[in-house]
């Protein structure tokens, strides 16, 4: 909570002000029972014997009312500066989550669960709103009122008074303790929680394979497994804060017994009138009504902190300083330039060997994930020069996502160095590097909005034209063109209302419309059929301006025209070359290949002996890595 | 202007009435509890009304200086002892019913909303932001449990006390309680007043609520893309837009409602007021004596707060009743046409599948799919190749039922899928989808899905046929290796290498491979599809696939275009026609 405490600072004065009118609605509220002593004693039992003080009375009257129209008035201001902190807080709370989990790297999104997630934004925030609310709002008049019925009371009488000393800090025991004990307890309500939504997102996502299963009443089941974990924790916690009330009616009855005592042996000696002990009595009763409010605060306060540690865990989620051997950190968020030190190398290595820099170097590259036991990748290690076409095929599981997501930095090399035009890109701004490279994902998502909107990502101030040339180049001219309103047609969440294919197309025009340096295409034509695909790449192959370009994909067609192709085989690199160099000197490449082409096995096998014997030839030379 | 509000609250009004029915429909299931709650409320509110009487009557035994009666006094004591214990007794047990019902409602409710979900047409679902149904059954839900559980344990308690009360005063003084029975009305009124304006303000926040979770839901989810081209500042600013809009409108509803609690307290402070004036008049007329007046003036201080509490409740259950009403909305939604009474369980089919004169479109105003026959005998392999986009999938959703056809009909072995029970029509197929979905939990339980009565040893040669084996052999935990939300850690290969072993493991006797290979590597596809073709051999198999070699051996071939079945017959007979298939076919050869 004290870590979230921050975002209440743009509110000090209405979270200063908002207390301070409920102290002064408290403060009309605890001279109540004084004015009232005083109609007792001086308006009714005034001289004794039958002498009625009526204006007294009127007086004590009006003064009375007076107190309530004030009251009204300070605690109406009260309510509603508090409320503009506590919404105004959340506000503020929930824009710097989102913030947050914006700057999040790569490493920590696979770590994090989306639907936890969402609960924290959604259903968190909301609850530390209404704690923050209440807490304004009553936390502080509670005290206040119980301490002020204290003093008002040794005002009256000293020995009454001390029953107050002795039951306050009692209920206080009871009502922190409660709350003590209660705390992770709620924490484990809000975890139940996570895990219905939980498995309600995933049944929303899933729903044609469930049905398809016929699954829907196994999912009902494990459902209600989840809602019965849910109630059951809600039911232990809520008969534990169950006890907070009758306890604290014991203790302040208790406490109204002594003082009757007290007050009778008093008055019988005469140091108290029958109206003062009236007084005590309803400054003690004052108590608990507060304590019965306070109470059903303390479950709202209770779960708001369990709510605020859960908030607090994600800010406390930060990257790993995004560094290469020189120790350039990059902060959270990343977005920020690197310090001087770091361009000056960066720029200084570039200067060194200016002509014969390649314009991608991956120099033995590997990379490990964290948390991961093995090397996803292993010494990878070729070049690539400026406007070339470079295909990277492997089986599943291989790498090749792994590697073309090193380009733009999503992944930090952790073994070896990979440079663009001789600099690291470790030492190059995340937004620099990530502003060149044109990535068309694997997984082809949309956004609601429009299809301009969509395209805007790619390139946010893109003309018309610029629109329309991506869309072409990523043949998905007529899927634009057969929508309503064209490139202002409606695109809902997550792209649902398109195929999977049109979806692909429009994540490919999304990278080409930036007009990237570097184009990365994902295995992103697999929703493709040949024809498409293949007019795909020779429009990419006929952009101006020398992009480069990585296609990684299974299909041997999209990468055998490729200038360059990287055979990748369990994380480390079988072979690289041309489609014909492959085919003769790299074993896993031939596999793949006739695979897909099994006609040209054959054609290979009846040429085959003067390939197989120069391949020997090769093998023997060690230029092969595809010997297995 | 003031027309549209009157109709608003109106509309406002009756949807809550509509919600408030429902939830009491909830809450009659457990009667005997409220009936006993009840029970507990009453006990609780007479004995803390006839505490004040007691002290009442001990301050009127401290006349003055020695006038004192000592064990009368103790007596008394005695009597607010016991009272007091009891009192908190039952105030315990009640409150834990209370928590009892109040969640156990609100589990079935929640239940009921995913009981629907699962019964909702694909249409419904297709329609509709995740987001925003997920909100409805966790957040909506939530709130309304904090709303009706206040309203239990303040509400009954409440309300008793008001009438406990007002026995109680008319029995010691009719005129003071009359002043009282005037003034407290009107606590009532101003909460009414204030709880109708604020509905509509709280059912806004709801929605901007909904709207932004759709968006948390959206960006969060994948954002990896999000940071791939550099969208941060821009989702940031369309969040914060969103957010500044929720915020005024909180404030708002906040604070209207948040004024309810000021104004009751003060109509209290007025009926303080009066009984203090009036019942001091009667004091010096001697009609009520100072431990009688203290006693009411606790009750006007204490026990009039049961209306401040009772309109906080109120403005607490509009907001819950709100969200009530969001989530029963969902509830209420139509669900898909049931099975038909007399529908047949298919078992064993056979695989003779017909569609005859089928007329399909998602829209009215877009037609897709028209005039649709053909017929599939036991064992052919059907093959629906075309471009991007043109409507394959579609065909599978008529096929396994997840959508109905307009006019026209499926028949199964001859019977309208219409007549077949939807467990057992799509249970006859084993589907294999290009987007790859598994549940949380483990490899095994994914695998088992579809038969979870499956040994051991039959999963494993599920997995080892579909060539998972070799890597989930080595995972950190091999079978017992638990998936995370949406596959988390596993390749988009090795996902769809779990999803055809799970399949693998039922053998059902029709299949629908959807691009079943497409994330996989040609080599691993080499071998899968061997394993295919042994477990296609005798089933009827309906294959969307881009890969002309595997196409080329169906023995029919369905080539769409924007919809429609432009061509239908064998490979040699569609490369002969030279329509639209064979340039297809040729395609793949060039670069």
């Amino acid at each position: 909570m004290n870590k979230l405490m921050k975002y209440l600072s743009d509110y000090k004065k209405e979270s200063v002000l908002a207390p301070l009118f409920k102290l002064l609605e408290a403060f009309f509220e605890l001279l109540v029972p004084l004015v009232m002593a005083s109609i007792i004693d001086r308006g009714i039992n005034a001289g004794g014997a039958g002498g009625a003080d009526t204006a007294h009375i009127w007086r004590m009257g009006l003064c009375l009312l007076a107190l309530a129209v004030v009251g009204l008035v300070s605690s109406i201001t009260a309510q509603f500066f508090a409320a503009k902190a506590a919404v105004g807080f959340s506000a503020k709370l929930r824009q710097a989550l989102f913030d947050h989990i914006q700057g999040l790297d790569f490493t920590n999104i696979d770590k994090a669960g989306t639907s936890t997630m969402i609960t924290r934004m959604t259903s968190d925030v909301n609850q530390i709103q209404s704690g923050v609310n209440l807490v304004l709002r009553l936390f502080l008049r509670s005290p206040i009122i119980v301490f002020g019925a204290m003093i008002m009371a040794f005002t009256i009488d000293v020995k009454s008074a001390l029953v107050f000393v002795v039951a306050i800090p009692l209920l206080a025991i009871v009502v922190f303790g409660i709350m003590i004990w209660t705390m992770p307890l709620y924490k484990k309500v809000q975890a139940n929680l996570d895990k219905v939504l939980g498995i309600t997102r995933e049944n929303l996502t899933g729903v044609r394979v469930i049905r398809a299963f016929h699954q829907e009443e196994v999912e009902e089941g494990r459902f209600r497994g989840f809602t019965k974990a849910l109630a059951d924790s809600q039911i232990f916690v809520g008969k534990i804060s169950a006890v907070m009330n009758p306890v604290t009616y014991v203790i302040v009855n208790g406490a109204i017994i002594f003082l009757i005592y007290i007050g009778a042996v008093q008055v019988n000696v005469g140091n108290l009138t029958q109206g003062e002990v009236v007084a005590i009595i309803n400054y003690m009763s004052q108590i608990l009504v507060e304590l019965v409010k306070l109470a059903n605060l303390i479950i709202t306060v209770t779960k708001a902190l369990a709510c605020a540690d859960r908030v607090a865990g994600v800010f406390e989620i930060r990257n790993q300083e995004r560094t290469a051997a020189t120790g350039i950190s990059e902060g959270m968020g990343g977005a920020k330039a690197p310090d001087s030190a770091g361009r000056a190398q960066g720029a200084g290595a570039a200067s060194l060997d200016v002509g014969g820099t390649p314009f991608l170097h991956f120099d033995h590259v590997s990379l490990t994930y964290a948390g991961a036991g093995a090397e996803t990748l292993h010494d990878i290690d070729f070049t690539v020069n400026r406007g070339e076409t470079i295909g990277v095929i492997g089986g599943t599981g291989s790498g090749k996502s792994s590697l073309v997501n090193l380009i733009p930095g999503f992944y930090p090399v952790t073994g070896g160095h990979l440079r663009l035009e001789g600099r690291d890109i470790a030492q190059i701004p995340e937004d620099e590097l990530r502003g060149m490279v044109g990535m068309v994902p694997q997984k082809a998502v949309l956004f609601k909005g429009t299809i301009r909107s969509n395209l805007q990502w790619g390139k946010p101030d893109a003309t018309e034209e610029e629109m329309w040339q991506a869309i072409d180049t990523a043949q998905a001219r007529e899927v634009v063109e057969g929508k309503r309103g064209k490139l202002d047609a409606e695109i809902a969440q997550n792209g649902k209302n398109l195929s999977g294919g049109q979806r692909q197309r429009l994540t490919i025009a999304r990278a080409l419309v930036r007009s990237p340096r570097i184009l990365i295409l994902d295995d992103s034509a697999s929703a493709l059929d040949y024809a498409t695909d293949a007019k795909l790449r020779t429009a990419i192959r006929g952009l101006e301006g020398g992009t480069t370009t990585f296609i990684v994909s299974q299909r041997a067609s999209s990468i055998r025209h490729a200038d360059k192709i990287v055979v990748l085989d369990d994380g480390e690199m079988a072979g690289i070359g041309t489609h014909d160099e492959l085919l003769e000197n790299c074993e896993v490449y031939r596999e793949i290949y006739f695979s897909q082409y099994p006609e040209e096995r054959l054609k290979a096998a009846g040429a085959g002996n003067g390939t197989s014997g120069n391949r020997s030839d090769r093998e023997k030379g060690g230029q092969s890595h595809g010997s297995r | 202007m003031a027309a549209d509000k009157a109709q608003t609250n109106k509309n406002g009004q009756s949807s809550q009435m509509a919600a408030m029915r429902q939830v009491l429909r909830y809450i009659r299931r457990y009667w005997l509890m409220v009936g006993f709650s009840l029970a507990l409320a009453a006990v609780t509110v007479v004995l803390t009304l006839y505490v004040p009487i007691l002290t009442g009557d001990a301050v009127d035994l401290l006349l003055g200086e020695g006038m004192v009666a000592f064990p009368a006094v103790f007596s008394i004591m005695k009597k607010i002892g016991i009272a007091v214990a009891v009192a908190a007794l039952s105030q315990w047990v009640m409150n834990t019913c209370n928590n009892h019902i109040t969640y156990h409602v609100v589990k079935d409710i929640r239940e009921d909303a995913f009981e629907k979900l699962e019964k909702l047409p694909l249409k419904y679902l297709d329609a509709h932001a995740y987001g925003d149904i997920v909100s409805r059954v966790v957040a909506d839900v939530d709130t309304f449990a904090d709303g009706l559980l206040m309203g239990f344990t303040q509400l009954f308690t409440g309300a008793l006390t008001i009438i406990g009360t007002l026995i109680f005063m008319m029995v010691t003084n009719v005129p003071i309680a009359l002043v009282v029975v005037c003034i407290t009305p009107v606590s009532f009124l101003v909460a009414r007043f204030i709880a109708t304006r604020t509905y509509s303000m709280f059912k806004l926040q709801s929605e901007i609520r909904g709207e932004q979770t759709s968006l948390i839901e959206e960006t969060i989810g994948n954002q990896k893309i999000v940071k791939t081209f550099s969208r941060e500042e821009a989702v940031k600013s369309q969040f914060g837009e969103i957010n500044d809009r929720l915020q005024g409108c909180s404030l708002q509803a906040i604070f209207f409602s948040s004024i309810t609690n000021p104004a009751t307290r003060f109509v209290n402070s007025l009926v303080y007021a009066g009984v203090g004036i009036f019942g001091a008049f009667v004091a010096i007329r001697g009609g009520i004596s100072v431990g009688r007046l203290s006693c009411f003036l606790s009750y006007a201080n204490q026990y009039t707060k049961p209306f401040n509490e009772i309109s906080g409740v109120v403005t607490e259950l509009q907001n819950a009743l709100a969200c009530a009403a969001r989530i029963f909305e969902l509830i209420g939604e139509e669900p898909q046409v049931p099975d038909a009474e007399d529908a047949k369980a298919l078992t064993d089919a056979r695989g003779n599948v017909a569609l005859e004169n089928v007329y399909f479109s998602y829209v009215p105003e877009r037609k897709l799919i028209e005039n649709f026959n053909l017929t599939v005998k036991p064992g052919q392999r059907v093959a629906i190749v075309g471009p991007t986009g043109c409507g394959k999938t579609t065909v599978i959703n008529l096929l396994m039922r997840f959508y109905d056809v307009d006019s026209g009909q499926i028949k199964v072995d001859g019977t309208d899928i219409r007549d077949i029970t939807r467990g057992s029509l799509r249970t006859s197929y084993g589907m294999v989808l290009q987007e790859t979905w598994l549940r949380s939990g483990t490899i095994r339980d994914n695998i088992r899905m579809g038969k979870p009565e499956a040994t051991e040893e039959e999963v494993v040669q599920a997995a080892k046929a579909a060539h998972a084996h070799s890597f989930i052999k080595r995972l950190p935990k091999g079978y017992d290796t638990v998936i995370t939300e949406d596959g988390g850690s596993l390749s988009q290969g090795q996902k769809q290498l779990l999803c055809i072993a799970r399949v693998m493991l039922c053998l059902p006797p029709m299949l629908i491979l959807d691009e079943a290979t497409s994330s996989i590597d040609t080599r691993t596809e080499m071998r899968i599809q061997n394993a295919f073709a042994r477990m296609m051999e005798g089933r009827t198999s309906f294959i969307v696939a881009h890969r002309l070699s595997t196409i080329q051996e169906a023995d029919i071939i369905l080539v769409m275009k924007d919809g429609n079945i432009i061509e239908q017959g064998s490979h040699q007979a569609l490369l002969e026609q030279k329509g639209f298939y064979s340039t297809l076919y040729h395609s793949q050869f060039e670069g």
